[in-house]
Formats: C-alpha cells, structure tokens, sequence
C-alpha cells in the first residue's frame, strides 16, 4: 500500500476517505461511488436502515467496508444513546458517528449532549466517533471520555464551504491525541486536501460526492486528493509566507 | 408560556402571535411595487427576508422563473441531496361536524360515513407498509366524540410499533393531548390553515370549533410544545381570489415555526382545490405557473423547508416539479377511510389526479435520478 494506514481503535485503515450515504441517487450511484472512491467505512443513519424493506441501504454495502452507524435525528444524549443502542440490538457493528444535532436547519452539533452521550457509549463499550464544532476544549474532553476519534466540523454540514474553521482545526489537530478526521462541508476534492495538509487524519465526506453530476467520478476525484494531501502533510509542507524571500537574506555574504 | 386556548387571540411567545404581528399587509404592497432591481437583490440574498420574499413573489419576479427555478433546484440538491421522501395518508374516518364549504367530509353533505375500527386501521396500515411505505399521516374528520382523543391515541399506539413514522391531521388539540399523541408514538403534526385570511376563513367554516381561527392558528405551536418534532402547515390554494396573499402569510408561518420552534423539522403543503362531494370548485384556480413560482420562492425563503406534494396533482405536473423544491411526495393514496384494505363506498374527501401506487411513483423518482427514501425515521421511546 501506497499511504501510510490509519488505525482507529485497532482497525486499520487504508483509505482516509470515508463517505456519507444520505444524499446519493441510487443505491447503485452509492455501490459505485463506495468502489471508485476507495472509503472503508461509511456511515449510514439508523434512521435510514430498514432491515424489512424489499431494498434496505446497507444492501449497497459491500463486504469489507465498515457501518458507521450514526445517530442522525438525535437532539439529545438521551436520543443518541438509545438509537446506538437500537443498532447494537439489530447487531450492527458497535461502531458510533455521535450526532447530537438539536438544529435541523444547520444540523450543527450540541457539544454539552454530545459529551454526555460520548460518556454512556465509551462506557458501554462503543466505539464512539462524535461529530463536533470545532471547539479544541470539546474535543479534548471528547478524547478523555475515550471516544476513538473526534470529529470536527470543516463548516456547516451540506454547505459546501470549506474549511471556514480552519485555525482551530489546526489547535485541534496539534492537541489530539486520537485521530482527527474532518467531517461536514468540505466541497471539493482541494479542500479534502487541504485539510489533510493541514494535518488531519481523514475526512469524511456526503454532499459534494453524492450530489455530483457523476458521484463514481467524483468519489474517485476525493481518493486522489485524500492521497495527495496525505502525501503532502508526511512529506513536510513548507510554511507559506506573505512575501517573496531570498534563500538566505541574512547570510548570503558567508558564501 | 402559556400555550392553551384564548379565545380572543393568540398566546405570546408563539408562532401564531409572530404571524400575528407580522405587517402582511405592507408585504404584500410590496408586492405589487418590487422592481426588477429588487427581485435580482432576493436572487441574490444568501438569507433572504419576508420583504425578499416579497420581491421573489411579484409580478417583475415571475420574468425571472426559470432563474428562480435553477436557484430552487441547487438549493434543494445541497440540502436534500436527490432523495426524495414518500408517505401516503390513512384515513381513520370521514365523520365531521364542522361545516367547511370546500371539503366533501362536511357535516352537511349526503354522504356514507365510517369511522375504521383499530383492527382495521391496523389492516389499512398492513396495506400499506406491505407496499413499501414506512411514514404514514393519520387524517380524520372533526368529531370529538367518535374520532376522539383517546381513540386517536389508541390507533397511534397500535400503529406505532410497525410503522417508523406517524403524523396526524385530525381536528386541533390542547396541548396535553397532543402530549399524549407524542407519547403514544406520534411524531408529526400536519394542521392546514385552509385560509390565512380571517374574513375568508369566517366565510367558509360557517359551523364547528373549526370555526376558532387563532385557536387553530396556534395548534402547530402546541403540538411544538408537546414534543412533535415535525410540523407541517399549509393552506387550500384556490379559497382565497389573490395566492400571493395567501403565500406570503403561509411563508411568515412557517418562518415564524422555523424560528420559534428551532429543534422541528417544518413543511409546507400547499392543496390545490381538487373536487370533491358537494360540488365543490375551487373559487380561484391557481394556475401550474404560479404554484411553480410560488414553490421556487418558498425554496429560496427557506432553504431546509420541507415541501409536500399530494396526489391531488397530477402525475405529469408532480413529475416535472421533481428537483424545483419538493421533498415529499405522497403515493397511491386513498382518502376514502378503509380504501386500502377494505374499500366499502365510503366518500372520499377529494378526487385524487395521480393514482400511481408506491411502487410506480418509486419507478418514475428513480428514472428521474431521484433515490425514493420510504423510511427515514427511528423513533425513540422518551422516559416519562
């Protein structure tokens, strides 16, 4: 393997791409998608999965890639911790995206919620990923819980923006102890990059795959760029600056 | 807060009394004075206002549909991605004494009535989760003794454990009943307004509590209070002689939940008068151009609305309109209480245009490129 893994709770993982499933066409869009993009593991809402239906989502799942469920519609720690405990009661893999999101307008995350949820899973035995606003103190406390990852936002979920929360991504990614994976409004494959430069473990990824023109080439477009920063940030990106510079301003005369 | 009933007038704090409050009149002037500038300004506006979405209804706006649509149709692709969510109503029972001129379960009408017994309401459901559908809305006339609050919680309770997501649309309820709904499972709350216009609404509920206007107009705020966590408001197109006044109070509302009732999930629904018993025909057809203009300037107002589409459209108007703004489609429905599973001549409320069933709508969404979502709700029992 080209990249260096990830390993979060044990598992290793090749890929440092995952991907949402909730805005895709088809499920066929989805299988495709899941293929060209490389991700193994995606994350599907509970409230999504219906083992009695004639087509239930996780059929487009193939072997080998991770569920995440996650606890999407959930706007309290209360809601969080029965739904992960529905999907552990349907034997899903103990394996939690925690989404606390009171607001359906932003869907942005309830940090005092998430904690406590965080705090029943972790105790309950859950591999616990929370999806988070970019708050550095949160996801400390997130980590000292024992979630296996933290999930902060790029911008709002859906929006396409970017990494509008880029500084404090850069004190979150500089305190974490577990890995740091950059979960709503990265827009385009550039800005997967990006936040991979600026040292993140991995993104995660729904809107600007699965509303694509083609989301299969899309998925693919987000595989190279996750590479690429990834590759970028091992290799040692330089600091950028405001100005040109000569090589050595101060000591060029010693030569 | 004090959510209960008033009789002159809404609570404070309350949605209702943000519409209330809300100078519609100096809107809809508005109206009829946005030029193209401003128009090309809510085009624009990354949040835009009632008074942007003034501009987006005018005349000067209605040059600028194809634009309007396009901005629709992105904004509605990033929210909702391009799923599109499917429901079909159960109807519990036709029996009403309220008199409604435009509806055909109106006391006054000739016709067969029935109200479904719980075990055959279980078997309308039955019927209908075996075609797929996972998100049911519970409707019923208005009659407190027979289509009661403890039977509307009994049918809930029964449905409940089979089916992911209920709704109702029954008469309006205090807030403890709507409490006791929620408990029993009932996640959503659907309460027409028919009309915005007070004089209107007096002219056409001539008898029943219906009759009641703010304590109608502040039910979704009670249900909100209660715990439901989807509303849903509307109004009959067709009743009122001029629908951009009738939009702009439906889009204050519903903005006004949006705010007000942050932790819901808010839709609109806007009928077009379909006929039905008592030779009903609508007063002021809405013309396909302007309910188009109307949905694209809904979408633009506020992008996370959620926004139905009733099979009282027809299949090839609800085909073209996939992608411009709707969310939620119904299908194959009946709105003949017992018309699922043991249809027995009782009178519907209104014609339906597209009788598709499920499976063809789910067909037509997928050609389209659209992914058909039948479930999309895991209800959680609260701790009381």
């Amino acid at each position: 393997m080209i990249d260096d893994p990830l390993v979060i709770a044990g598992r290793t993982f090749y890929s440092r791409l995952f991907l949402g499933t909730g805005k895709f066409p088809s499920a066929r869009s989805l299988s495709e998608t899941i293929a060209s993009c490389g991700t193994e593991m995606v994350t599907v809402a509970l409230r999504r999965v219906d083992p009695t239906a004639a087509e239930d989502i996780l059929e487009a799942l193939p072997p080998g890639v991770l569920l995440l469920t996650n606890t999407s519609g959930a706007v309290d720690a209360h809601e969080a911790v029965r739904l992960a405990r529905l999907a552990r009661a349907a034997e899903l893999p103990d394996w939690i995206k925690l989404e606390v999101t009171p607001d359906p307008r932003y869907l942005l995350p309830d940090g005092v919620e998430t904690l406590k949820a965080a705090e029943v899973l972790c105790a309950e035995g859950f591999t616990v990923l929370p999806y988070v606003n970019a708050d550095p103190v949160l996801c400390k406390r997130l980590e000292e819980v024992g979630c296996a990852t933290v999930m902060p936002l790029g911008s709002w979920i859906g929006s396409n923006q970017g990494l509008r929360t880029r500084a404090a991504l850069e004190i979150i990614v500089e305190q974490s102890l577990v890995p740091v994976v950059v979960d709503a409004g990265i827009g385009a494959p550039s800005q997967a990059a990006e936040a991979l430069e600026l040292g993140a473990d991995a993104v995660l990824v729904n809107t600007a795959i699965g509303t694509a023109g083609d989301p299969p080439a899309m998925g693919a477009a987000f595989r190279l760029a996750v590479q690429a920063g990834r590759r970028a940030f091992v290799a040692g990106l330089p600091s950028a600056h405001s100005g040109a510079e000569a090589s050595s301003p101060l000591t060029g005369f010693l030569s | 807060m004090a959510l209960e009933s008033r009789p002159d007038g809404v609570p404070a704090g309350t949605a209702a009394a943000d519409l209330v409050g809300t100078d519609l009149v100096g809107l809809r002037a508005r109206i009829d004075t946005a030029t193209a500038g401003d128009v090309d300004r809510a085009l624009r506006a990354t949040r835009p206002t009632l008074e942007d979405f003034a501009a987006l209804l005018s005349p000067a706006a209605g040059d600028r549909l194809e634009d309007m649509a396009r901005r629709a149709s992105e904004i509605t692709l990033r929210r909702f991605g391009r799923t599109i969510h499917l429901f079909a109503p159960l109807y519990l029972s036709n029996e009403c004494v309220s008199v409604c001129t435009y509806c055909g379960f109106s006391a006054g009408n000739e016709i067969a009535r029935r109200t479904l017994s719980p075990d055959e309401v279980a078997a309308e459901a039955r019927a209908l989760t075996a075609q797929g559908l996972r998100h049911l809305l519970l409707v019923a006339g208005e009659h407190a003794r027979i289509v009661s609050k403890d039977y509307l919680v009994e049918c809930v309770r029964a449905l409940a454990v089979d089916v992911p997501s209920l709704s109702v649309e029954v008469q309006v309820w205090d807030t403890a009943t709507y409490r006791r709904l929620v408990e029993a499972g009932c996640d959503g709350l659907v309460v027409y307004q028919e009309t915005y216009d007070r004089d209107l609404y007096a002219a056409v509920h001539t008898k029943g509590k219906k009759r009641n206007y703010d304590w109608r107009l502040s039910a979704p705020d009670r249900g909100a209070a209660a715990g439901m966590r989807r509303l849903g408001v509307g109004a009959l197109l067709g009743l009122h002689p001029d629908w951009r006044t009738e939009a702009l109070a439906v889009a204050a509302h519903a903005r006004a939940l949006v705010h007000r009732w942050w932790r819901c999930e808010v839709s609109v629904s806007l009928p077009r008068l379909r006929p039905a018993a008592g030779d009903v025909t609508p007063a002021h057809p809405v013309d396909d151009r302007s309910f188009v203009h109307l949905l694209c300037a809904l979408r633009l107002l506020l992008p996370e609305l959620g926004l139905v589409l009733s099979t009282r459209e027809a299949p090839a108007l609800r085909d073209r309109l996939l992608g411009l703004g709707v969310t939620h489609l119904s299908a194959g429905s009946s709105t003949e209480p017992g018309g699922y599973a043991a249809p027995d001549g009782a009178e519907p409320q209104f014609e339906v245009a597209d009788t598709r069933s499920p499976a063809e709508v789910a067909a037509v969404l997928r050609s389209a490129g659209f992914d058909p979502v039948w479930k999309d709700w895991q209800r959680v029992a609260r701790e009381r």
